[in-house]
This record gives C-alpha cells, sequence and structure tokens, in this order.
C-alpha cells in the first residue's frame, strides 16, 4: 500500500484550507464548502477544461487559471469571486449562449438546468452578438435518446461518461471549433447499452429522453426516490410523479440527487422501465371466474370467495393441500407476511418461489464465519475483484458499473473467470476463458485440489491466477448462479484463507429478501429450518409454524397434477411459462393469482387479483450483496392494492385474528402487570423489544412497517440502524450464522433469469420503452422463451 | 482490406515509433488517403482495427481535419489560398479564376474527375503570396495566366 499523500495548506479566498497533494483545486475548494462554477468538470471523469467557468485568480500567475485542471499547490493563494472573475465567466456565457436557443419555455431543462442557473448568476442573459443562431433540428438517435444539437454547450460530459464510465464509447465529438457537434456511433443513430446516463449528465438540454420529453415540467412533479424493481442490484432511481386520473402517475425516472448506492450509475431499466405500471393492459379491478371466464367483480366477493375457498380445503383437506408461491419482486416484509400467512393462517409449509441463486447453500457454506459478505459499495473501493460465471454488464449493470470505475479510478485488478468472453473482460487484469459449467471445479481448483484443473484449463495460467488471488489483500468475490450447492463451501474456504468477502448473485430486484424471508418449503425467515427450531424463536409465531418440510414449486405442480393439492395462491409469480409447467395441472385446484397483468399463470386462476408493483408502494428490499433499502411509495393507481394489504385482508376474511400476523397497535397484549414478567414468555416479546428500540407501535394492520419491526426483531442479520436506513440509505445486512449442519438447498431448484439489458421478465414484457430498444437494436433470439417474474 | 506493400511498410515502420497503436492514426489516415483517393468506409473500419479504435473516434479524428476527405476528390487537388498575405495580393481573384475556367465551385469536382477545388486557409507560402498547392504541389506569385498555363500542364499530364 501507498502512503497516505501529503497534505498541501493553501489559501482561498481568505480561508486557510488542507488537500491531500494531486488534488484538483476545484474539488479542494469544494471541500471546504467554496463552490466553483463548471460545465465541462465532473467528478470522476477525466479533467477536459473546455468551458472555462471555473477560472479563479492564484497568486504569481499571470493569468486566470482554470481550477479543474489546476493541481493545489503548497502556499498557493486564491481568489474565487472578484470583479474580474465574474465579468470572466459572465463573458464565457455570453460565448456559451452566442449559439444556444432561447427555448426555455419548452426545454425538457428548464427548471433544472445549469446554465439557466449559471445565467441567473452571472446576469448574462443579454448578448453582444447581433448574428443569427445556428440551428440544427433536432434528431432521434434511438428510442430513448433525442439530440438537440443547438442547445449543446460541448462540455465533453456524455462523451466521457459514455466512453469512460459505460465503456461503451458510442459518443463522439466531430468537427471542430465553432462548428464541434456530438456524434452517435452509427452517424446518424445510436448502437448502445442505452443507459441514457448521457442524458442524466447533461447540463443543458442537448439530450433528452425519449420517454419524457414534452411531457411535463421538474416543478410540476414530486420526486420520490425508491428502489429500482428489476435487477437485484438495487439502484435508488428517483421517479418523478404528477397527480393523474387514476391516482399518481409515474413520469420518469433519473438520478437526481445520486445518493444511492449507485451514485451517478443507472441503466435503462432504472431509467425507463416504469411504464409497465400504466401499460393499458394492466388488470386494474379483481376478475373472478365465472362460467369458464374471467369476469370483473368487487373486491369484497373476491375476498370472501378467496377466503371461503382457503378455509374449506384447509379445514376439510389440511394446510398440506394448500400451495403458496411467492415472489422475487415483492418486498421484505410481504414476503415476510406471505409465510407467515402460509405457516400459520394456512397452516402449510408448501410455500416456495423461483430460485435464481443458492442463497440457502451460501449460507451453509458461510456457517461459523463472520461479516465475510461484500456490499455494493465494496465493489467500487476493493483493491482487487474475483469475478466467477456471470455477465454483470447485461446482469447486473451496477455492479459492472462499480467494477469498471474501480478499475479505472482507483487501479483495482480485476480477475474473471468466465465461459464466455463476457464485455467485462476489457477491464480484467487477468481474463480466464473455461469451458460452461466448470466454474464448480475451479471453485475446488481455488482451494488447492489440483486434480480439479483438468477440467476448468490450462493448468499453468490456472496456478499463475491462484496464485495471484492468494496474494490480494481485501479481495472481492462475485459468483453467478454457476456456483452452487456443493461448490460454494470450497470457495467460501478460500475466501476464508485470503480474507476476502463474497457476494452470491441473484438475478431479481427483491431475490436474496425473498430467501432471506423463508420463501422456502423448509425453511423460515432467517433461515431457521422448519423441523429444527430451537430457542427462544420456537417460543415466538415461528414455533406455531408446521414442523414437517413443504412441498418445493415443482412438487406443488406435481401435487396439483394428482388431485392433492386442492388450492394455489400465487403472489406475483409466473410458473407456467417460467418452468413450462403442464397447465392442466391446476385444472381441479383453486387457483389464486395476484398480479399486474394477465400472465400464463393468472389466465388459469379462478381469482386475479389487481397488485400494485414496487413503485406503488413502501417497505424494504435487500439487494443481491445483502444491502437493505427502503422503498417509498411514488405512484399510484387507486383501484389496486399493495401485495401487503391483500394477504392481511385474506387473513381478516378468513376470520384469523391479523394481530397475530401484523404487529400493530400499542398493547394487543398489554402487560398489566398480571403476567409472570418476560422470562415466562408470555409478556409480549415484540412491544418489550419496540420499547426497547424506542419505536412506536404501527396503527394500522397495512403498515409495512409493523413487520420490518417484527423482521428486526427475529431475522437475524437485519439488526441494521433503523435510523440510517429510514434517511434512505443501504445497510448492509449480514448472514446468519447457522452454527453447524447444513440446510436444505436444493440447487437443482434454481433457474436463473436469463434476462439481458433489455429484458426483465413480466415487467420487461409489458415495457413499451424496452420493447422499442430491442426491437431497435438487438434481434431476439428465437429461443428466448417467455418471459417471466 | 489490403493496402500496397509499399504502405503496409510504412505502417510496421510507424508502429515501432510510438508507444501506443493510435499514435499513428493521423499520418496513417493521409498516407492512406493518398492511396485510395479518400477515406471509404471500408478505409475507415480497416485503419479502425488496426489502431484498435472505435470507426466513432476515426471519424471524429477525420472531421476535425479539413485535409482528410470522406469523399473522393479529383486527380488533382487544387487548393487556392486565400488567407490574409495571399488576399492582399489577390488570391480571391486567382480563386475566382480557377472557378470559372474549371466551372465549379468550392469543395467540387470537375465532371472528369480531374480537378477538385478547395479554398484554403494559410498553406505557409506567404513569401510568394498568392499561391496555391496541387496535391504536395507548390506554385507561387500566381498570376490569371500562370493558373493557366499549370492548370493546362496537368491536363497534359493526365492524358499522357
Amino acid at each position: 500500500m501507498a502512503d497516505a499523500p501529503k497534505l498541501v495548506n493553501l489559501t482561498v479566498d481568505g480561508k486557510a484550507i488542507t488537500a491531500p497533494a494531486g488534488t484538483l483545486l476545484i474539488d479542494a475548494c469544494k471541500n471546504a464548502g467554496i463552490e466553483i462554477p463548471s460545465f465541462c468538470y465532473y467528478p470522476g471523469l477525466s479533467v477536459q477544461g473546455a468551458c472555462r467557468m471555473c477560472l479563479v485568480k492564484i497568486e504569481k500567475m499571470p493569468k486566470l487559471q482554470t481550477s479543474c485542471t489546476t493541481v493545489v499547490g503548497e502556499g498557493m493563494v486564491v481568489t474565487t469571486e472578484n470583479d474580474e472573475i465574474h465579468q470572466a465567466r459572465k463573458s464565457m456565457l455570453e460565448l456559451v449562449l452566442a449559439n444556444h436557443p432561447l427555448d426555455c419555455p419548452v426545454c425538457d431543462a428548464g427548471g433544472q438546468c445549469e446554465l439557466q442557473d449559471m445565467t441567473f448568476t452571472y446576469g448574462a442573459a443579454e448578448s453582444k452578438f447581433v448574428d443569427i443562431k445556428n440551428h440544427r433540428d433536432e434528431q432521434q438517435w434511438s428510442p430513448v435518446v433525442y439530440f438537440d444539437r443547438p442547445r449543446c454547450i460541448l462540455c465533453y460530459r456524455c462523451v466521457r461518461v459514455c466512453g469512460e464510465g459505460m465503456d461503451v464509447w458510442a459518443l463522439g465529438i466531430q468537427q471542430r471549433g465553432v462548428s464541434s457537434v456530438i456524434a452517435p456511433n452509427m452517424e446518424d443513430h445510436l448502437e448502445c447499452e442505452e443507459c441514457g446516463m448521457c442524458i442524466d449528465i447533461c447540463p443543458v438540454g442537448a439530450l433528452t429522453s425519449g420517454a419524457y420529453r414534452y411531457k411535463t415540467r421538474p416543478w410540476e412533479m414530486n420526486h420520490v426516490a425508491t428502489v429500482c424493481t428489476h435487477c437485484g442490484d438495487g439502484c435508488v432511481t428517483t421517479l418523478g410523479v404528477r397527480r393523474s386520473d387514476t391516482g399518481m402517475e409515474i413520469m420518469r425516472g433519473d438520478n437526481r440527487d445520486k445518493s444511492g448506492i449507485n451514485g451517478d450509475f443507472l441503466c435503462i431499466k432504472g431509467r425507463y422501465a416504469f411504464d409497465f405500471s400504466k401499460e393499458p393492459e394492466r388488470i386494474t379491478v379483481p376478475l373472478i371466474r365465472r362460467n369458464s371466464k374471467l369476469e370483473p367483480a368487487t373486491w369484497e366477493a373476491a375476498f370472501e370467495l378467496i377466503a371461503s375457498k382457503l378455509k374449506e380445503v384447509r379445514d376439510r383437506d389440511g394446510g398440506q393441500a394448500i400451495g403458496v408461491i411467492g415472489s422475487n419482486r415483492t418486498t421484505n416484509e410481504e414476503n415476510y407476511l406471505l409465510q407467515k400467512f402460509a405457516r400459520l393462517v394456512l397452516a402449510t409449509n408448501n410455500i416456495d418461489h423461483h430460485r435464481t441463486a443458492d442463497y440457502p447453500g451460501f449460507v451453509s457454506a458461510l456457517a461459523g464465519t463472520q461479516n465475510m459478505t461484500a456490499s455494493m459499495r465494496d465493489v467500487a473501493s476493493a483493491p482487487a475483484i474475483l469475478l466467477i460465471g456471470n455477465d454483470p454488464t447485461e446482469q447486473h449493470p451496477l455492479l459492472a458499473w462499480q467494477i469498471r470505475n474501480n478499475v479505472r479510478l482507483n487501479k483495482a485488478r480485476l480477475y474473471t473467470v468466465n465461459s464466455n468472453q463476457i464485455k467485462l473482460r476489457r477491464q480484467s487484469t487477468v481474463f480466464h476463458l473455461i469451458s460452461a459449467g466448470s466454474e464448480g471445479a475451479f471453485a475446488q481448483f481455488l482451494v488447492g485440489n489440483d486434480s480439479a484443473a483438468s477440467s476448468v484449463g490450462d493448468p499453468q495460467a490456472l496456478n499463475s491466477l491462484r496464485d495471484k488471488l492468494r496474494g490480494e489483500q481485501g479481495l472481492v468475490i462475485a459468483f453467478g448462479s454457476e456456483i452452487r450447492g456443493e461448490h460454494i463451501k470450497p470457495l467460501v474456504q478460500f475466501a476464508q484463507s485470503v480474507g476476502a468477502k463474497l457476494i452470491c448473485l441473484g438475478d431479481y430486484a427483491n431475490s436474496r429478501g425473498a430467501a432471506d424471508m423463508g420463501l422456502y418449503p423448509d425453511l423460515l425467515p432467517g433461515y431457521y429450518p422448519v423441523s429444527q427450531l430451537t430457542g427462544s424463536k420456537d417460543e415466538d409465531w415461528m414455533g406455531k409454524a408446521p414442523k414437517q418440510p413443504g412441498l418445493t414449486l415443482q412438487e406443488m405442480f406435481s401435487a396439483a397434477a394428482g388431485g392433492r393439492l386442492r388450492a394455489l395462491y400465487v403472489v406475483g409469480s409466473n410458473p407456467v411459462a417460467r418452468y413450462n409447467l403442464d397447465p392442466f395441472a391446476l385444472k381441479n385446484t383453486f387457483t389464486v393469482v395476484q398480479d399486474m397483468f394477465l400472465t400464463e399463470t393468472a389466465t388459469l386462476a379462478d381469482v386475479v387479483l389487481p397488485a400494485a408493483n414496487a413503485y406503488e408502494k413502501g417497505g424494504t428490499f435487500t439487494n443481491t450483496c445483502g444491502d437493505l433499502q427502503r422503498l417509498q411509495k411514488a405512484g399510484d393507481v387507486t383501484t389496486v392494492k399493495s401485495d401487503f394489504e391483500i394477504i392481511v385482508r385474506i387473513a381478516n376474511a378468513m376470520g384469523y385474528d391479523v394481530h397475530g400476523l401484523v404487529p400493530f397497535a400499542p398493547g394487543l397484549r398489554a402487560d398489566m402487570g398480571q403476567t409472570r414478567g418476560a422470562e415466562s414468555g408470555e409478556a409480549d416479546r415484540h412491544k418489550v423489544w419496540l420499547t426497547r428500540q424506542g419505536i412506536e407501535p404501527k396503527l394500522s394492520p397495512f403498515d409495512p412497517l409493523a413487520l420490518l419491526d417484527e423482521i428486526q426483531r427475529l431475522v437475524p442479520g437485519y439488526e441494521v440502524s433503523r435510523l440510517n436506513l429510514m434517511a434512505g440509505n443501504d445497510q448492509h445486512t449480514q448472514v446468519p450464522d447457522i452454527g453447524s449442519g447444513e440446510l436444505p438447498s436444493h440447487p437443482e431448484l434454481i433457474v436463473p433469469s436469463e434476462d439481458t439489458l433489455f429484458t426483465s421478465g413480466t415487467l420487461g414484457r409489458y415495457s413499451k420503452t424496452l420493447n422499442s430498444v430491442m426491437e431497435n437494436d438487438r434481434a431476439v433470439p428465437e429461443d428466448a422463451g417467455i418471459p417471466a417474474d | 482490406m489490403r493496402f500496397s506493400d509499399q504502405l503496409e511498410t510504412r505502417i510496421a515502420t510507424m508502429l515501432t515509433h510510438y508507444p501506443v497503436k493510435r499514435s499513428i492514426l493521423v499520418p496513417t489516415l493521409l498516407f492512406v488517403q493518398d492511396e485510395v483517393g479518400y477515406l471509404s468506409d471500408e478505409a475507415i473500419a480497416e485503419v479502425a482495427k488496426r489502431v484498435e479504435l472505435t470507426e466513432l473516434e476515426v471519424r471524429n479524428v477525420i472531421s476535425y481535419y479539413s485535409m482528410l476527405s470522406l469523399k473522393p476528390k479529383g486527380k488533382f487537388n487544387i487548393q487556392v489560398c486565400t488567407n490574409i498575405c495571399c488576399m492582399i495580393r489577390g488570391g480571391e481573384s486567382i480563386f475566382d479564376h480557377c472557378k470559372k475556367k474549371l466551372g465549379i465551385g468550392h469543395k467540387m469536382t470537375t465532371p472528369d474527375g480531374l480537378f477538385s477545388l478547395e479554398e484554403v486557409e494559410c498553406i505557409g507560402a506567404c513569401s510568394w503570396a498568392p499561391a496555391m498547392q496541387v496535391n504536395y504541389d507548390f506554385h507561387e506569385n500566381l498570376t490569371a495566366e500562370k493558373v493557366d498555363a499549370i492548370l493546362d500542364d496537368y491536363k497534359r499530364k493526365a492524358q499522357q
């Protein structure tokens, strides 16, 4: 490790400040609370020195200097604001404005434009130029990117973020001098990852979003920061929402406050693929099958029917005749509630979800260790990263961004082991191509099983790779679902031997949360096996759960085909399409599906309930690294209900006291002194916990925070700072230490989503933007199958 | 795309002069243009591959330099300077004379593909203004008569 850089002392505006040697003056000033205006300078991108807005006076230097290209020096005396500087900046603005059209009233950037702000600050609105402004018609470069050339101020931010940040290099600058122009890579259009970073980073309205342009103005919207509902990385997307006929309409997604784990980054899905929420095909009223046709019905009728049927099956055939399938996109609270509902109300352990990673296997392998998982933030600062399997550029865009920028800005070393020539090979210090399916053997090889090398590849190259990895301090290992079951253990052993941290990559927004919250037939929240629950958890509600492990998703369908599964409750999942299951299996099973669209599974249902999506409710998501983040309600469609509310209402309609599901309202079992105290097991443990945490009981049975309280109390690893979580910060959860023993992990049930940058299961299927980009850019392979989940 | 052996040797030699491949981009483009006549899409793709840049980056550079052309030019590219010294010494009337004589305007090519005409900035021949450059040859202290003689000379050369 290099020594910490020396500190340099300088004076800025009469204030003595210090900064590490090598810091740019503009950054040093910013850190000291002195803001210097700039267009072209952008933290984390290369220095451009194009706009000359950041001019400052430095003593002993003859002319004004650009503070974005000047490195701090010992004894420097800097003035950032005086008449000369003010005049210089004003003149620069005048030049920038020479060709800039005055179309602010119709421009998308109006109201959030850096040029507007600067013009107001420096009063350069009047121009000495009398020449006619150059006009060029706007161009559409892709379904989501529009370019308005006259508005461009040539700051090069878009060119740099596309090239350096995204490693796409789709934008360039052509011509020279006054005729310079930003150009797309295919002469008149773009072929790129369509991330829209160029639009977000544009200080003016030169690059605008196809999804948002001319729809509304920034000040007409509320801006809600929530977690993206697509892949498992957990980017914060800021949704601009506006009142509409049916509630609140999501107008745009962007990266307004940059406070999330994703910093500057958002991919196409986080930025544009919220449009599924306003797709006309969306179900907005409950549907009940009458005369073999799904017909609109009231919520009351639907709840009554579901409750009476579920009760009938449970009381007649027992809980084992009912199956529950959960979702990868519902919140932790909903997942937790769903399995609690299944286990307590339906009296069944038949609960499962579409598994995309072997989290139980991961937890088993980590038994007896501590603090061995990496957060998404760690990836951006780790000195070295080992990536086994997966293609983060397509499947985990934020992870890929973190890796790329860590390599670029911190010279991190990336070791990639993959069976495909994935794009991250370009950033790799070592890229090792292996044959498909030998990822597990590579893990075995890492822990010294040299005979495993033969199936992986060239032993000499592998040995040298292993030697390098053994020498790495602070390594982060990210692995895809190629590594599962027995192969996770050697990887963990290797990580332990070098002090590395791990990331197990799952595919959907809350795949990790679904696993952590116990959407398994054999595991409770916190990975407690249902059959061998011990200790204090046994005295809580978990003790009342059935002890016999339930059926897996596939087993439920065979049970249905065999007539043993009489009722099926599917929440936000499309197992029929995902697993290519026989639709006729459900013909004698009373099926309830709660979704946004009539998926292959929903069309078979007896009752379909219109559910809110993740952008329309509160709660928490756990990303693939285990970072817990808060969802905030942005959009709203008045006639749908959140999965949380639906589950509570079904339980209520079944005559179950919902206090037993959701700990709401104070004093549900008030301890008035009659009980024998907390040790006796009769006291309200939840209330005791709340009091200790200084948290008020929630008043509504539909408040997901009431269950977050319970999750934090009962699920090991989720005891994170509530304050930080509520403030919108990501909080890294820990994997529970299961001590000894193996968890049932069923690696054979894992089916990766195979989503690309432009697909996202059911949501992607109903996103016009994603579809238009695919039609535009990519040939969809014929065997792509039906997108589901 | 294949280049002549001579050009291949030239590129190979240039590559040894610099630590990174992209450094040879500008001279390579100029030499390729000399050989091919202009920078065709095929030529751009080939150069991009050889210097390990995207085609966009190569196009960015080409668009910066007015001496690099994306369109075919005449056999003889006449570049008349009208910058200050030449302008004072009658460069503009030389340019007008060329236009009339060839029947084409700025950045145009005669139908027979023999001549292209261009009005250019300083070509560094101020001491002998007005001056023009035909391909890589300089012609100085021009008059209308001298221009006629020069153009006739090139026409003859083309017929040989």
